[in-house]
């Protein structure tokens, strides 16, 4: 196992390392930069000028801009965001929050609903129940995240029911922590099903098959003849077969649910890390672009190395390799 | 009373127009501790016919139109779920084709014995049971299998544990259903062996599926040969394999390999076997059958009682 873990680690060296270059190449090529934008201010000294380009080494090419980036990192220095005269990595790390207060609360309604919908359809298969399921998730998955957070955003507008846009109230401060609480939720809830709601669909459907496949399986058969239960045998004998694949989709689906925050928080105004990316693009604020982004790398590698733990937990088959 | 009386058993696959009918008025009784062997070439009926002893071919599609199923005197097709959960492993248990698809990989081989005695004999549900039981069917070295995973172990240990698993419950009948089709010749020997044994020794009634003769011989008391749904031949196995009245019987002996036969051409059966469905009217072997006359493809012949205990359902055979 730990051979294994080492391997993992060190595979994510080169790949954060080409991420972050790119970026880099990719923000150098498109056109003006922060520096240029600051020096055509004339309400700008030429010696604040003149200390912001030494102190980040403003105006110089992007290679050499990327290894004084790299070798900040490497002394766990961010960086230092253009745009809101702060250390980036403050400014992330709050950001950070939020993305993931999003994705898990979507994560676990997405995976807390599908699941045991999925089982149901598979279970009563072609019942008008397994129909219903069959048809609420071809809308899932037909609709797309953009206009799903349209939809929800005049939803909130129309009925007033909820916040458009945000993740606290501008009076949280005031507020008893049991209030705080309920604010947060009640700005969560809205993105958090918008988000949800694509890979619910998605999951439901994955689980109903894999379900039906491990039904029709001979060791459930087997398991049958031996005199066990219909309870028992669905859900030790057939489900826990039928949830491996479903582990491998469970990485692909923390990678995507960031992604999808992505959309769902800069359509819906949600202060993540994806509209934190986005709104630094536009600003040429590039250390804090390139930050996000390798970060948004590393989470998604993460994603799919839990996965491959789970994987292992679940299928004694996987651990020996 | 015999252990399992099959009394003029009709299946269809589907039901109304749609229906198929898959096994069309089997007969057959196992006596306690006998070993009957059902032989038949794929699709013709009686690995359903083996699973309908404890109902377990899923219905629908399966609706059974006729027949009973008597096991120790009581009707299995009328069976409630919970009586159906008591006698199967319990009375009846099964054994089937390919053990690495039978065992449930993510479990270990001890969990899944102790499941089946847990259920059927609470009060032995031990370890040092579960090791007694891999000991009975030969597996060497039980206390560190106990924790094997079944891909852990090869095909032939797969067999014995699927076997030991079938034990734990001591069962008055063993469904073998085709036990060592999957397993290579050797090690076939070796499962034959053992299940003969352990006959021997627990005194229980085997019904043995296969479609090979060359295992019938070694195992049976009896043989029932079936074909398109129907039996046409059942017989003590060593009169049927000595003197085969059917055509279909003396087909299917004459096209077993020999190693002592010389270069001598194999004889194939000719044409193939009528799917579900598409049964021809009259005798189902008349169209492949060399002794074939115009009166076959009209009617059904019956299965007639030629000699004591030998059943045949042709009237040219003998």
């Amino acid at each position: 196992m730990w051979p294994f873990l080492f391997k993992r680690l060190l595979h994510l060296i080169p790949l954060l390392l080409g991420v972050s270059l790119l970026t880099f190449l990719l923000m150098a090529l498109s056109p003006g930069d922060y520096y240029t934008a600051l020096s055509q201010n004339p309400q700008i000294s030429p010696e604040t000028l003149a200390h912001l380009k030494a102190r980040f080494h403003l105006g110089e090419p992007w290679y050499v801009q990327y290894f004084y980036w790299l070798k900040n990192i490497l002394h766990g220095d961010f960086g230092y965001s253009m745009a809101y005269k702060i250390p980036a990595s403050s400014l992330i790390f709050e950001r950070l929050g939020n993305t993931f207060l999003l994705s898990f609360s979507a994560l676990i309604l997405a995976w807390g609903v599908a699941i045991p919908l999925g089982i149901w359809a598979a279970v009563k298969k072609d019942s008008w129940a397994d129909r219903a399921c069959s048809l609420v998730a071809f809308v899932g998955l037909s609709v797309p995240d953009v206009l799903l957070s349209l939809l929800a955003l005049w939803f909130a507008a129309a009925t007033g029911w909820f916040p458009v846009g945000g993740a606290q109230s501008p009076i949280y401060d005031l507020l008893s922590p049991a209030q705080q609480f309920w604010d947060r939720a009640h700005h969560l809830l809205l993105p958090a099903l918008v988000l949800a709601a694509a890979d619910m669909a998605g999951i439901m459907r994955q689980t109903r098959s894999n379900l039906l496949d491990t039904l029709r399986a001979e060791y459930v058969t087997a398991a049958r003849a031996r005199g066990l239960g219909e309870g028992w045998v669905i859900y030790r004998h057939a489900l826990r077969n039928a949830i491996n694949p479903l582990l491998t989709i469970f990485g692909y689906s923390l990678a995507a649910l960031l992604s999808g925050a992505f959309i769902v928080e800069n359509i819906m105004a949600w202060p993540g890390l994806g509209r934190l990316t986005l709104e630094a693009f536009f600003a040429k604020d590039s250390y804090l672009v390139v930050d996000s982004v390798v970060l948004a790398t590393a989470l998604l590698v993460a994603g799919n190395f839990i996965a491959d733990l789970l994987l292992a937990w679940s299928d004694p088959r996987i651990r020996l390799k | 009373m015999p252990l399992l009386e099959i009394k003029n058993l009709k299946m269809d696959f589907g039901a109304g127009a749609a229906a198929l009918r898959a096994v069309d008025g089997v007969s057959l009784t196992i006596g306690a501790g006998e070993t009957v062997c059902l032989v038949g070439e794929s699709g013709c009926g009686k690995s359903v016919t083996a699973l309908s002893v404890a109902q377990l071919v899923p219905s629908p599609p399966a609706h059974y139109v006729g027949g009973e199923i008597l096991l120790n005197g009581r009707d299995t097709i009328k069976m409630s779920r919970a009586e159906l959960q008591q006698i199967r492993g319990g009375v009846v248990s099964y054994v089937f084709q390919d053990p690495g698809a039978s065992l449930n990989p993510v479990f270990r081989i001890g969990s899944q014995i102790m499941e089946s005695l847990k259920l059927h004999r609470p009060e032995k549900a031990q370890d040092a049971e579960v090791i007694r039981l891999l000991k009975l069917v030969g597996i060497p070295a039980p206390e560190s299998r106990l924790r094997n995973y079944p891909f852990e172990m090869s095909g032939g240990m797969q067999q014995r544990v699927m076997i030991a698993m079938a034990l734990a419950s001591e069962p008055r009948l063993l469904v073998a259903d085709e036990p060592t089709t999957a397993l290579d010749v050797t090690i076939q020997a070796q499962i034959l062996d053992l299940l003969r044994e352990l006959k021997q020794r627990l005194g229980m009634a085997i019904l043995l599926i296969t479609h090979n003769l060359g295992i019938v011989g070694d195992m049976a008391d009896r043989v029932a040969v079936m074909y398109a749904g129907q039996i046409v031949e059942l017989a003590p196995a060593r009169e049927l394999l000595l003197r085969p009245l059917h055509p279909y019987t003396r087909a299917l002996i004459q096209s077993v390999p020999k190693l002592a036969g010389g270069a001598r051409r194999l004889s194939a059966i000719p044409g193939n076997v009528p799917r579900i469905g598409h049964f021809p009217p009259g005798c189902r072997f008349a169209p492949r059958c060399p002794i074939a006359r115009p009166a076959c493809a009209e009617k059904i012949p019956e299965l007639i009682e030629v000699e004591p205990g030998r059943w045949v359902r042709c009237p040219f055979g003998s």
